[in-house]
């Protein structure tokens, strides 16, 4: 049970690194991690979630959270570096159709 | 009372300072147990090991007495400390009663009655991991052959999902129509979730609508697990993909609904990712795991093969699974 949460802001661009699981365990640790950027406006942020080799349910709450928070104060929030898994997750969920979300290696799996 | 443990606890010290033996030792232990059960704090146990101290070695130095009068208040804490962890077990244990009594209040609130349908075999188990179960199955019928089925699952666990279930329950029960179609179930449920749940918290959740008389169920699906078809002629699964948003993500989301004829003996599989999302040592239980098992049971009752799955993930996880779990099999007979 490990989460890595890199997070870089300046000047209202946002980058992430996320590494490792997204389980109930770890979410708590991650929606911490992204509350400060949360109320930024017009925050652009991007996060790479291609170290990322397990995530639940409970994740994708937070991702939601964040995205509706950003969306909210006019911002933009963008997932990259998905593996098929986590594609298959967010399209399941029907949330890969309201959100921004690029697989890993696209063509493939 | 305090005079007469203050007397007894000399008494066994002045065994042990006159011989240190494990015999001595052990009933000192025992005492200790004694003064615990009747809440001595530390400090008092050091006030009174001074006092006997005093009695047994009148001579010692001053320095001893006052070095022990140091020792009281440093202990007073420790004492204080000692009380809060009491009145917190006694928190939890309160609480732990409390959950006891909400888990059977979702049980009654949450119950569901199985419909009877001319010609379909229904299967179902949901088990919860903790007290509170995050996953709901809904039915409503009538007598003209029309059952309804929601499976519902709330992302999260434990105490909030189990009080966000309630709020589809009550949603399904306002609508209370056997003939409604998924899509309408689906954005009405959809509008009550929104409007009453915090920013990470959301139901996902598939709606089957059953009719006897044409074997046709209509099947629509809120960001759920893929429900599953096997085809009993071709020996096949495939997965019943429909679009749809999670409820409670946007107001705005509307729902696709499909159709498929059931055949004799083909079965849907209905599920939560409680199923599909299961872990072993070397790496995920996946789709196929689940097709065989029930393959292995595809002749026995659906009951049994909802049992069977069960038994075996459980097995594979070593009897830990990791989320709530729920299986619906309809079989047409």
């Amino acid at each position: 049970m490990n989460i890595q949460v890199d997070l870089q802001e300046s000047d209202k661009v946002l980058k992430g690194h996320i590494s490792g699981e997204i389980d109930a365990h770890t979410a708590p640790v991650l929606r911490e991690k992204l509350e400060p950027y949360q109320n930024i406006e017009s925050l652009n942020a991007e996060l790479n979630l291609s170290e990322v080799n397990y995530m639940d349910s409970t994740g994708l709450g937070v991702f939601v959270a964040f995205y509706k928070s950003v969306n909210s104060q006019g911002g933009h929030l963008k997932l990259s570096g998905l593996s098929a898994r986590l594609k298959r997750l967010f399209d399941i969920t029907g949330l890969g159709d309201i959100m921004d979300i690029e697989s890993a290696g696209k063509g493939g799996n | 009372m305090v005079q007469k443990i203050g007397s007894q606890y000399k008494e066994i010290l002045n065994q042990y300072m006159q011989r240190q033996s494990e015999q001595n030792l052990y009933v000192g232990q025992n005492f200790s147990r004694q003064l615990i059960s009747e809440n001595t704090a530390p400090e008092d146990v050091i006030s009174m090991h001074k006092a006997a101290m005093q009695e047994l070695y009148e001579e010692m130095p001053e320095t001893v007495w006052h070095s022990f009068d140091f020792l009281i208040e440093m202990m007073i804490n420790y004492g204080l400390a000692l009380q809060e962890r009491q009145s917190l077990l006694q928190r939890q244990e309160e609480l732990r009663m409390e959950m006891d009594l909400a888990a059977n209040v979702q049980e009654t609130l949450l119950k569901t009655k199985m419909p009877a349908l001319e010609g379909l075999d229904i299967g179902l188990l949901s088990v919860p991991l903790r007290k509170m179960n995050g996953d709901y199955i809904y039915f409503i019928s009538d007598d003209n052959g029309h059952a309804g089925i929601a499976v519902a699952d709330v992302i999260g666990k434990g105490l909030p999902a189990a009080l966000c279930m309630s709020m589809v329950k009550f949603g399904m029960d306002s609508l209370n129509d056997s003939l409604a179609f998924p899509r309408e179930v689906l954005s009405t449920i959809n509008r009550i979730v929104e409007k009453s749940v915090d920013d990470f918290m959301f139901v996902s959740m598939f709606y089957g609508r059953y009719e006897a008389e044409t074997s046709i169920l209509t099947y629509g699906s809120a960001g759920h697990e893929p429900a599953v078809l096997y085809r009993a002629e071709a020996g096949e699964f495939e997965e019943l993909t429909v679009k749809g948003l999670l409820l409670g993500v946007s107001t705005m989301a509307t729902y696709e609904e499909k159709e498929v004829k059931l055949e004799k003996n083909d079965m849907v599989i209905m599920m939560t990712d409680g199923v599909t999302e299961g872990r072993t040592a070397e790496g995920f239980i996946g789709r196929e795991v689940i097709n065989e098992l029930i393959l292995r049971k595809k002749d026995e009752s659906a009951q049994v093969i909802v049992q069977y799955v069960y038994d075996e993930l459980v097995r594979m996880q070593n009897a830990e699974l990791s989320d709530d779990f729920t299986l619906v099999i309809y079989k047409k007979v």
